[in-house]
């Protein structure tokens, strides 16, 4: 029995050599990512020890860890995650940050964005054409679009657009928006996927996601009847999120580790998401082609995107969740 | 009583035994002081004062009394019924009873969600009968129905052995008194099943409080999600820590009660083998009962592997089905095992100080043990994490501090097994041995241990069955790299891959199966007159 667990425990990392070995808490999903560390290991010789889970999850894990954290390399799912812990990491080298404009990392340089996701109005083709749907986030709160409309309130990215949405329009508008929302109807899913899912089955027509989860679903289901509305420029609606990367300040592989951020912001470790990963995320790096299909970045990303105080301004953005009663 | 005679009855507990009874208590303790540590008093008071505060608080008890109520209506009445009714194919009934066991409460919410709404499997089952689409599962009566789903058996299992100690000549005599056979067994048996009933109502209610999967996919709020919740957002632990705080008096809450409606202990006393009971005859509410168990059995045995099912015919469809994860299932199995002895094994002294040496103190102390059962995974993996990490870094991140955590969460559930078995053996047989002038020591070894094996083996199982499930400190403490099958159906649960999602879940299942006939063999098999007498 013990033989078992040390042969389950030890198997994929006993072969890594030594002080070379670097250590990951990846916030994103191994079906995604995993390719990419192969990828890393390949080109630098540099064996990686990835640990997966939530991002929010890993974030209170390293906050717990202290000093103590095993961990060189945080990437996470969203910047919220990242900003959080953002007292744990240590400042990038101003190569490695320039490689991004600078609204898609943290103004301290502690983390990098490297890739995109815009939120999205995801909506059932039986029900809508793309034109005849606003492009101004704020009007799907009236009464003949939220009672067709799926959120996930309780999700990191819906989070994250309110909290751009306060930026914007200020904390009474948003609030507004939310309670109207509530008051007319909206209905609550878990998670982005489970809302394009119930608008495939007629259960909602419309939902505020991810773009990429439309793909997802075609994926194992070709013929679902949904497509995605871009909504204007620099619309809260459209907020560009990113998943980004950041080197802890107890890393005991500073080298590796940085090695590493400078690989997901390469050409090989960019063309990823829009030639290989099934998610049609945005390579953030300029010069570097999104996905067929999708629009530019630079037609969805307003003057200014908040994405650095996505952290410091998600416990108002809950509490504000939480008193309109969506999370309930 | 205290310090009478220095052989004979036994008086103060030996030190060795108190001490052995402290560790494994102490151990609890370490998630409450976490959370102390956390917690602020500045924010506790803005936590507190908060109206959601109490409107999560107030969800969470109607949660918890819905899902007592409702595993104990299941699981006792089946239990009844199986072991004390005429009852046809009780075999049958006494095994779909215990199924759901090797169900994670996610998955079982994941299949009843999956099973209704406009494109449910009922749905489109019922479609071509002119039946409209069945509504989605959701907020308080799916939240209900997929705990109970998970807890019933455990309510089945109590009761089922509690049924089987109880002398029928009670019964009997009540029936010459003129009591007809269910006036009969409510007069005689059913006070005596009061401590099973409530024991499986606690633990039903604990496991409704700390539960987090089931919850959060049928969209209701409770202060465990609440957590989550927070720990998701903002990642401030204070809150979540305060919050924590909150189920911690809720839990000393639920066990003040469970130890108030207690009845008396229902130990057989005299000599003499005990009797099969005659079986109660149903006559014309036959259908009626068969009806009712079909209807569960329907529910939380048939629907959720339908789904299942359906999800693995659907990817395989699309040829994106995983092959099966043996690897994480010999690792589920091994970590679960060595948690179900460990757990087993220290809860021993703990129940023996109380039940043998029965003071304020010692009861206390076997009510702590039951505390941490209302603490959700994340609170007793973020514990660990911040000990572990900070103080015992060769420690972080292996299996043994993982075993702990297991250990920690599902002492409550080690505690009501071990406590049932010593229950059933009567002190008198030890005292007996004690005047032969054996040592305390050696009298449990020779005399109470033998005895209480069966029911050692039947905790053990049960912790065993909890720790294959358990997900929350699982992600938090795994050695990085190795894998569960737990967090293999999350891991493709979260990426939407629900057929290999499934594919886990049913090797989940299927590697529980042999242990659940360990647990469940005794009562199968007890009701019949060719099979030794069980105990």
């Amino acid at each position: 029995m013990v033989a078992a667990l040390a042969a389950a425990g030890c198997g994929d990392s006993d072969s890594a050599s030594g002080d070379a070995k670097l250590v990951v808490y990846s916030g994103r999903e191994e079906e995604i990512v995993a390719p990419l560390f192969t990828k890393f290991t390949d080109a630098t010789g540099i064996q990686v020890e990835v640990r997966y889970g939530k991002s929010a999850e890993m974030a209170a894990q390293i906050a717990e860890e202290g000093d103590g954290s095993p961990a060189d390399v945080f990437f996470s799912q969203d910047a919220g995650a990242l900003g959080s812990v953002s007292d744990r990491l240590s400042p990038l080298p101003d190569a490695t940050l320039n490689r991004v404009k600078a609204s898609f990392r943290d103004p301290d340089g502690r983390w990098v964005g490297t890739s995109g996701r815009v939120r999205v109005v995801a909506f059932g083709t039986k029900a809508y054409r793309a034109d005849e749907l606003p492009d101004d986030v704020l009007a799907y709160s009236q009464p003949k679009y939220a009672a067709r409309l799926g959120i996930a309130p309780t999700n990191a990215s819906f989070q994250a657009f309110v909290t751009a949405l306060r930026l914007k329009v200020g904390d009474d508008r948003a609030k507004k928006f939310l309670a109207d929302l509530k008051a007319n109807g909206v209905k609550t899913f878990e998670g982005n996927r489970p809302i394009v899912e119930a608008i495939a089955d007629g259960e909602v027509d419309l939902g505020l996601v991810n773009h990429y989860y439309l793909a997802l679903v075609k994926k194992e289901r070709p013929d679902a009847a949904v497509e995605n509305k871009f909504l204007a420029a620099g619309d809260p609606g459209s907020l560009v999120n990113v998943a980004g990367a950041g080197v802890l300040s107890t890393a005991k592989n500073t080298d590796g580790a940085t090695k590493l951020v400078d690989f997901l912001l390469s050409q090989d470790g960019q063309r990823f998401y829009a030639t290989e990963a099934e998610e049609n995320e945005y390579p953030l790096v300029p010069g570097v082609q999104p996905a067929k299909g999708l629009p530019p970045l630079d037609t969805l990303v307003g003057e200014s995107q908040p994405l650095s105080k996505l952290g410091s301004e998600e416990k108002a953005t809950l509490e504000m969740i939480t008193e309109v009663g969506l999370t309930s | 009583m205290r310090g009478r005679g220095r052989r004979g009855r036994p008086g103060r507990p030996s030190p060795a035994l108190v001490l052995a009874a402290l560790v494994p208590v102490a151990f609890l303790a370490v998630p409450p002081a976490y959370l102390a540590y956390r917690a602020g008093v500045g924010e506790a008071w803005g936590v507190m004062g908060a109206r959601t505060t109490w409107e999560t608080m107030w969800r969470t008890l109607t949660l918890l009394v819905g899902v007592a109520a409702g595993s104990v209506l299941v699981g006792a009445s089946t239990a009844w019924l199986v072991a004390r009714t005429e009852l046809p194919w009780r075999r049958f009934w006494a095994v779909m009873a215990v199924l759901p066991l090797a169900m994670p409460s996610f998955v079982a919410a994941l299949a009843l969600a999956g099973a209704t709404g406009t494109s449910g499997l009922a749905s489109r089952v019922l479609a071509p009968l002119g039946i409209g689409p069945v509504p989605r599962l959701e907020g308080y009566w799916g939240a209900t129905l997929a705990v109970v789903a998970s807890t019933a058996p455990y309510v089945y299992l109590l009761t089922a052995a509690a049924l089987r100690r109880i002398d029928p000549a009670q019964e009997e005599a009540a029936r010459v008194l003129g009591r007809g056979p269910l006036g009969a067994f409510v007069a005689a048996s059913l006070p005596q099943l009061r401590r099973a009933l409530a024991a499986g109502a606690l633990l039903a209610a604990l496991y409704a409080v700390s539960d987090f999967g089931a919850v959060a996919l049928m969209r209701y709020t409770t202060i465990t999600r609440a957590i989550f919740t927070r720990y998701e957002a903002g990642f401030d632990r204070t809150p979540a820590a305060v919050l924590g705080l909150v189920l911690v008096a809720l839990a000393v809450l639920l066990l003040v009660a469970e130890t108030r409606s207690r009845g008396a202990d229902a130990v057989q006393v005299g000599p003499g083998a005990r009797r099969t009971p005659t079986p109660i005859p149903l006559g014309r509410f036959t259908p009626l009962a068969v009806a009712w168990l079909a209807a569960l059995t329907c529910l939380f045995v048939v629907t959720p592997l339908a789904v299942m099912t359906y999800w693995i015919a659907r990817a395989a469809g699309h040829g994106t089905l995983d092959s099966v994860p043996w690897r994480a299932g010999v690792t589920s199995l091994a970590l679960a095992a060595v948690a179900a002895v460990i757990a087993t094994v220290a809860a021993v002294p703990v129940t023996y100080l109380a039940q043998r040496h029965p003071r304020r103190w010692t009861m206390l102390l076997e009510r702590a043990g039951y505390g941490a059962n209302a603490l959700p995974g994340i609170v007793v993996g973020l514990a660990l994490v911040f000990i572990g990490a900070r103080y015992l870094p060769w420690l972080y991140q292996t299996f043994p501090l993982l075993v702990a955590a297991y250990v920690i969460r599902f002492f409550a559930e080690a505690l009501s097994g071990v406590g049932t078995a010593l229950s059933t053996v009567s002190p008198r047989t030890e005292e007996a041995a004690r005047v032969l002038g054996r040592s305390p020591l050696r009298v449990f070894g020779a005399v109470t241990l033998p005895q209480m094996r069966p029911g050692l083996a039947a905790s053990a199982v049960l912790v065993f069955l909890s720790v294959v499930k358990e997900l929350p400190a699982t992600a938090l403490l795994l050695p990085t790299g190795a894998r569960t099958l737990a967090t293999e159906v999350w891991r493709k649960t979260t990426v939407g891959a629900y057929g290999a999602a499934a594919v886990a879940a049913v090797t989940l299942m299927v590697l529980s199966l042999p242990f659940i006939w360990l647990a469940v063999r005794e009562h199968v098999l007890a009701r019949h007159p060719s099979s030794p007498p069980g105990g």
